[in-house]
């Protein structure tokens, strides 16, 4: 079963008196365990795409079900549970709470979004930790680790409470092109060891040749779906 | 709730410099609100003290009607026998009550055999007057610190005036009920300054002095002046008394006494009503200077950290959660503010009472200004600002909370 299924969802923004069609009629299906990437230019509906996927925003039409929930029905409240329970998220700018240490800010979706007991907190972080090799610097606050460190954390913290799907927007356009691959093969080591799907989008060619499936946007409007051999659903 | 505390001091240590200032204004409020209250409190519950343990007493009973005329000093209004007997039984039975004094007030004529001037004299008891209050012979600054029959306590300007000194023999003339006129001769045993400033024309004698100058048949008096042992009872103990004797009717079926606190009988109680105005102001001040600042500091945190509130939010953070952890800062503010304060303002008040500041009240010199703050004050005024700094936090944290973490997350 589809964990992202998309029927015909367009995404409209109001600018005054003008509409700007971000997304007109995306249709597609993303399966589980799968290792994404939307590619397209500067405007092409990426970042509006992985939004809605990512339940922080709702699109103007059509149908988005998400690990088998409508989520276009959900309620602020309702969203935000379900982000937390679903969804993990890496953001460009590694957005890491600066006043958290690495190791609390891996913690904090299992403190602060879902209760879980002290116990096994510390067992999913360390476990964390020493997947994306930051144990050393565990107790390092973010303005005293490097740009491909934060990045590391910040996939550790998406990963930390077993979410289905992991969105990354522009992951690696902060970072060196040899630490982007780092991250981008950390990410793909990850969904291996976890089996989390990993959707993210990118404008960095190079980068896109690590994606197993490769969704082209252009105008909104979907241009092109790549498979790397070998992949089940090629 | 341990986490959101921990991330919200680290939230409030990030920006020292603004945190630290913003405690500093609240810890001045704070201290300058516990000073003020330490000050005035002392300098009015001394005022209050001189004026009811040395002159009128925390309580007076008198028959209906008596004090609307006090300025007449009527004699036609004075409590009969039967009445004082009354009023005795009843304050003999209260357990609220230290000591109680009978009066006979009038006013009437004092000559030096040279020339005559009005007195206002007060027949009294000794032992139960310097009992209810004690004050009074503080007040007696030459001769005899009592009053023996066929004595008199003249005031000080009166005595200056009239050029008399103690020793000396007066005579004081009084128009007794009847209209007709006697007179008797005193020898003055002392020299009293008055309570609350020059101009005071009163005078004590002997209560047998008084009955026997204004011919009474029976022994008739125009007060009843009562100390209380705890002064904070006494409006409950003036409840209790005015019920009690609401029972007693006069001949139109009308309450035969009337009860009076020293509030309602000494003008001096509109300047302690006025230090409470005042200090009523001065706590709105403070609740001000807290709501400003923490509403302001706030408002910027809220603003520094629209993305850091969008990640959150992304992440899955309730909106409660979220609403939280700047209440929280609020909250932290408040209490650091409201801590400090308290240790400054409890250590100025300390060094006030250290450096013994004296000031004067009306014929008192040097009195001591014994600065006070108690235990409910500190627990008030700290628990006001904690309440404020978390309203105030309201709005920015409501704010924060309701935001769109994608707007949030653009915001640059």
């Amino acid at each position: 079963m589809s964990l992202i299924v998309a029927e015909n969802i367009q995404k409209d923004y109001k600018t005054g008196e003008v509409t700007v069609k971000a997304l007109k009629g995306l249709s597609f299906e993303i399966e589980p365990a799968s290792f994404v990437s939307f590619v397209g230019p500067s405007g092409s509906g990426k970042t509006t795409l992985l939004n809605l996927i990512g339940c922080l925003d709702k699109p103007t039409s059509g149908s988005l079900k998400v690990a088998d929930t409508d989520v276009l029905h959900l309620d602020r409240k309702e969203s935000a549970s379900f982000r937390g329970n679903n969804i993990g998220f890496i953001f460009q700018d590694f957005n890491l709470l600066p006043v958290l240490t690495v190791y609390e800010n891996i913690e904090y979706p299992l403190l602060m979004v879902q209760s879980f007991p002290t116990s096994e907190r510390e067992k999913r972080v360390n476990t964390l930790l020493d997947a994306v090799g930051m144990t050393e610097q565990k107790d390092k606050y973010p303005d005293q680790i490097s740009g491909g460190q934060k990045q590391r954390v910040a996939v550790a913290r998406a990963l930390v409470t077993n979410p289905k799907l992991v969105l990354a927007d522009e992951p690696t356009a902060n970072l060196d092109h040899k630490t982007a691959y780092m991250v981008i093969d950390l990410m793909k080591k990850m969904r291996d060891e976890f089996r989390t799907t990993f959707i993210f989008s990118t404008h960095d060619q190079k980068i896109v040749g690590e994606a197993e499936i490769i969704y082209s946007l252009e105008d909104g409007e979907l241009k092109g779906r790549d498979v790397k051999k070998g992949v089940g659903n090629a | 709730m341990r986490n959101l505390f921990k991330i919200a001091v680290r939230n409030l240590l990030r920006y020292k410099r603004r945190t630290m200032l913003t405690a500093s204004l609240i810890t001045v409020g704070v201290v300058f609100v516990l000073v003020f209250i330490s000050v005035s409190g002392s300098f009015k519950n001394m005022m209050i003290g001189q004026i009811t343990d040395s002159m009128l007493g925390h309580v007076q009973v008198h028959r209906k009607g008596y004090v609307a005329s006090i300025e007449n000093l009527p004699l036609t209004l004075n409590l009969k026998p039967e009445e004082v007997k009354r009023l005795e039984t009843i304050l003999d039975s209260q357990s609220e009550v230290e000591a109680y004094s009978p009066r006979i007030k009038f006013g009437g004529g004092f000559s030096n055999f040279a020339e005559t001037t009005n007195i206002r004299l007060n027949g009294v008891y000794p032992e139960r007057e310097f009992k209810t209050v004690p004050l009074l012979s503080s007040r007696i600054v030459e001769g005899k610190k009592w009053i023996e029959k066929g004595e008199v306590v003249v005031p000080v300007l009166l005595a200056k005036g009239m050029n008399v000194n103690i020793g000396d023999t007066v005579v004081v003339v009084a128009t007794n009920k009847d209209g007709s006129v006697n007179g008797k001769q005193f020898k003055i045993s002392g020299v009293l300054e008055s309570a609350v400033g020059p101009g005071g024309r009163d005078g004590y004698i002997h209560i047998e002095d008084a009955r026997e100058l204004l011919r009474m048949d029976e022994m008739e008096i125009s007060e009843i002046a009562v100390r209380l042992k705890e002064f904070g009872g006494l409006n409950r103990f003036n409840q209790k008394l005015s019920g009690l004797l609401s029972k007693d009717l006069n001949s139109q079926g009308k309450p035969a006494f009337e009860v009076h606190t020293w509030e309602t009988l000494s003008p001096f109680y509109n300047i302690a009503r006025m230090i409470d105005v005042m200090t009523f102001f001065i706590k709105l001040m403070l609740i001000a200077i807290v709501l400003i600042s923490i509403m302001n500091v706030m408002i910027m945190a809220v603003y520094e950290r629209i993305r850091e509130i969008g990640t959150i939010a992304a992440i899955g953070t309730l909106p409660g959660k979220i609403l939280s952890m700047f209440v929280i800062e609020g909250f932290c503010l408040g209490i650091a503010g409201a801590l400090i304060g308290n240790i400054v303002g409890v250590s100025i008040i300390l060094l006030i009472n250290l450096l013994k500041i004296t000031f004067n009240f009306g014929q008192q010199t040097g009195l001591l200004l014994v600065a006070k703050i108690t235990p409910p004050d500190l627990i008030f005024i700290s628990v006001t600002v904690i309440i404020v700094s978390v309203i105030a936090s309201l709005q920015p944290a409501f704010k924060a909370s309701r935001m769109e973490p994608i707007e949030a997350l653009r915001h640059v």
